[in-house]
């Protein structure tokens, strides 16, 4: 595919991550387990979906200007100008990039603590060296996500610890949390083609360095938290991972039991959910200002 | 906000810091986190300004909330959270005894000295 | 000192605007009455969230959903900084959510309607945050210190949410045949609801005397509910909406509004648990505090772990200068 439409895919699957898990935080908003956490995990959503916002402006001025969207197959923007919420709004789950982690339910605050972990360390390696991306506007987008990026993972990983270390019960449901999730995060590191062209090219990451980062940030808070790091047979080795295509899609029982196809618009359950609730005025009401 | 001597008997002490009432239905399960006095400098060269109280559990936790909550429209330059029940206070009821009353002692103040108008930088 | 002496420095303190601060002595009575207010100002704030929150998944733009998040928020940081005053004055939060949860507790009836359209976002923010700036602006100079305080801040933010919330009318009003009939529904169902959170007519309130001798409450309950009627009712006509009150309408002679009848059985209903949604809001509440109570006892557990054993902080990333 065209360096351009590696960048926008690549830029709608930063937006839809940081979209999808500021939605599923924002699940919270009046829920939480104490005003002040309630404050907190609003601030986090805010924060993510402002990132998405970035990217997805970004994605839009880059369709706009190329009049190319994404390769053939893939969806067509409606008529006339590309905007964040065509992009948001409009699309169906096939075309949505999100990893398969974002989109999982919140289920208790465990597990909500965990996915953010998860996702912020990731988003903490991954940022960090985007910053220094070739593509200017990508990195200056995540320059500024970086900031607050390193707050989230502080944040969750002091709440993976007083859960991790904190009661029975609070450490039963973090374990429970991690045998729900687990599974999802190898996915994280498992790059798409759009990943990969981006990567040599240098506009992108390779994953595969990212990955020991984040594996060894997992194992420091889970020891300090009192939870045990999976060791599976996968996780320790080395290989190069499987690149995920449309035909691979998501490969349950390969890998060591990872899922994966998110980031290339084979979901869960989850997403279409999420997005009947999230896209509903939209469709409802085509074509309306609000 | 503290434990002082206090003369009235119409203001019960409160319960301060990692408790809440002793007979409150949620004692013993999820109870009260200690309470937190907020202060916060909002920009270089200021001191630090008491901003409210929050509830956590601990120290880190208050300063991250302090973040959330008192500096969300703002860059929050330094938090310092203290947890209330380390607070000690004066007596407010003793405050015009208690406090030098400044305005006998007007020589401590600058416009009680008479100097000629060609006296620059005093 | 006898009692009287202790009076009279008190309300020497209210008359000359000088404020009182905590643990300065104060009729019991006075104490009472604002923690109860404080408290139950607190209480609306949260319970408020839930009917907004309601429609954050699906705010139906990105910059709708980010800025109503941001509105709610501040509402949950409005609830915090009246707990934070009203346990100044000798109560805690445990007993504050107690009080509320059990029932005995009380909050402002608004709360209990149920939102039911995008439109009904707009509504609120318009009028049900104009009808509390109304109410808090004065409050601002309440004689207790730390509550003054706390509107002060409460104040500054209040008005960016109702600004949000005539604008999402505006938009609808300016929308499809759709939007413009979903902007008429919302105000239709929303303007009385917000006419009475101004409370009973002043020959019903018996407190209202004491309450503006102490400075508690700095304009009567029907004083504030005529300057919000007349000043919704210029601000409705950029909105080319009607207000659902055959019987509003300008008088030349008293320059003011008149307007028709509240229906205060309604209201009293609504206050006492039977309106649409009471027994929704507080469950939700319940759910939320029971819910999270796993959660507070590990966090404890967890402090005082680390009291028992000291240990460099650990955990977490070097935090950057700016933070």
């Amino acid at each position: 595919m065209s360096q351009q439409t590696a960048l926008i895919n690549f830029t709608i699957h930063l937006a839809d991550d940081a979209l999808i898990l500021g939605h599923r935080n924002s699940e919270w908003t009046g829920h939480g387990p104490i005003l002040e956490q309630d404050i907190a995990i609003s601030n986090i959503a805010l924060d993510l979906i402002g990132q998405a916002r970035n990217f997805y402006q970004y994605a839009a001025r880059l369709m706009n200007q190329s009049g190319q969207g994404l390769p053939e197959g893939e969806w067509t923007p409606p008529e006339g100008e590309v905007t964040e919420d065509t992009l948001a709004y409009l699309r169906d789950g096939w075309d949505f990039k999100n990893c398969l982690l974002v989109e999982q339910s919140n289920g208790d605050w465990a597990r909500t603590i965990l996915r953010q972990f998860f996702v912020s360390a990731h988003q903490f390696y991954l940022y960090e060296r985007l910053q220094y991306s070739k593509d200017r506007e990508l990195a200056a987008i995540c320059e500024k996500a970086y900031k607050e990026v390193v707050y989230h993972l502080r944040w969750s990983s002091e709440w993976v610890i007083r859960l991790g270390d904190g009661t029975g019960e609070s450490h039963s449901r973090m374990e429970q949390a991690l045998d729900d999730l687990w599974k999802f995060t190898g996915e994280l590191f498992i790059p798409t083609a759009y990943e990969q062209q981006l990567a040599v090219e240098g506009t992108g990451i390779d994953l595969s360095l990212l990955q020991p980062k984040w594996e060894e940030k997992v194992r420091e808070i889970f020891a300090e938290a009192t939870l045990s790091f999976p060791e599976t047979a996968a996780n320790s080795a080395q290989g190069a991972p499987q690149r995920i295509t449309r035909e691979t899609g998501a490969t349950a029982g390969k890998k060591g039991g990872m899922l994966s196809g998110g980031k290339e618009g084979r979901h869960t359950e989850q997403l279409g959910y999420i997005l009947a609730e999230m896209q509903f005025l939209q469709r409802a009401y085509p074509g309306c200002e609000w | 906000m503290s434990e002082t001597n206090n003369n009235s008997s119409e203001l019960p002490t409160p319960p301060l810091g990692g408790g809440g009432v002793p007979n409150s239905p949620f004692r013993g399960r999820g109870g009260d986190w200690p309470l937190w006095e907020i202060f916060i400098r909002s920009k270089q060269g200021l001191d630090h300004k008491h901003a409210g109280s929050l509830h956590a559990a601990d120290a880190q936790m208050a300063i991250e909330n302090a973040r959330d909550v008192y500096t969300r429209r703002m860059e929050g330059v330094s938090i310092w959270v203290v947890e209330s029940k380390y607070i000690h206070a004066s007596n407010p009821d003793e405050a015009s005894s208690f406090f030098d009353p400044a305005n006998d002692k007007v020589y401590r103040h600058p416009t009680f000295y008479d100097l000629p108008d060609e006296l620059k930088h005093m | 000192m006898s009692l009287q002496e202790f009076e009279k420095i008190f309300q020497d303190k209210v008359d000359k605007d000088i404020r009182i601060e905590p643990k300065e002595w104060m009729p019991d009575a006075y104490r009472k009455t604002l923690i109860r207010q404080i408290s139950q100002h607190a209480h609306s704030e949260i319970v408020g969230m839930l009917p907004e929150s309601n429609w954050i998944t699906r705010a139906p733009t990105l910059k709708r959903k980010a800025t109503l998040i941001a509105k709610v928020q501040d509402e949950a940081g409005h609830g915090l900084y009246l707990y934070s005053a009203a346990e100044t004055m000798g109560t805690t939060r445990d007993e504050m959510i107690g009080q509320l949860h059990s029932g005995k507790a009380k909050y402002s009836s608004i709360f209990n309607y149920p939102t039911l359209t995008w439109a009904d976002m707009g509504a609120i923010g318009w009028l049900v945050d104009g009808a509390a700036i109304m109410n808090q602006v004065p409050l601002c100079r309440a004689s207790y210190g730390p509550y003054a305080r706390a509107m002060v801040r409460i104040c500054k933010e209040e008005s960016f949410h109702q600004r949000q919330g005539f604008e999402i009318l505006l938009v609808l009003s300016r929308g499809s045949e759709a939007q413009r009939r979903m902007c008429q529904d919302a105000i239709d169902r929303w303007w009385w609801p917000s006419v009475m959170m101004f409370g009973p007519n002043d020959d019903a309130s018996p407190h209202t005397a004491q309450s503006m001798q102490w400075k508690i409450k700095r304009f009567t309950n029907d004083e504030l509910r005529q300057k919000f009627v007349d000043i919704c009712a210029e601000q409705i006509k950029l909105l080319g909406m009607t207000i659902p009150d055959p019987d509003l309408v300008w008088n030349e002679e008293k320059k003011h509004y008149d307007f028709g009848p509240i229906d205060w059985e309604e209201f009293r209903e609504v206050i006492n648990g039977n309106g649409p949604c009471n027994k929704e809001r507080l469950a939700a509440r319940v759910k939320a505090h029971e819910d999270g109570a796993w959660v507070r006892e590990a966090a404890l557990a967890h402090a005082e772990k680390r009291k028992l054993t000291p240990q460099p902080p650990k955990g977490g990333v070097l935090i950057p200068e700016d933070f």
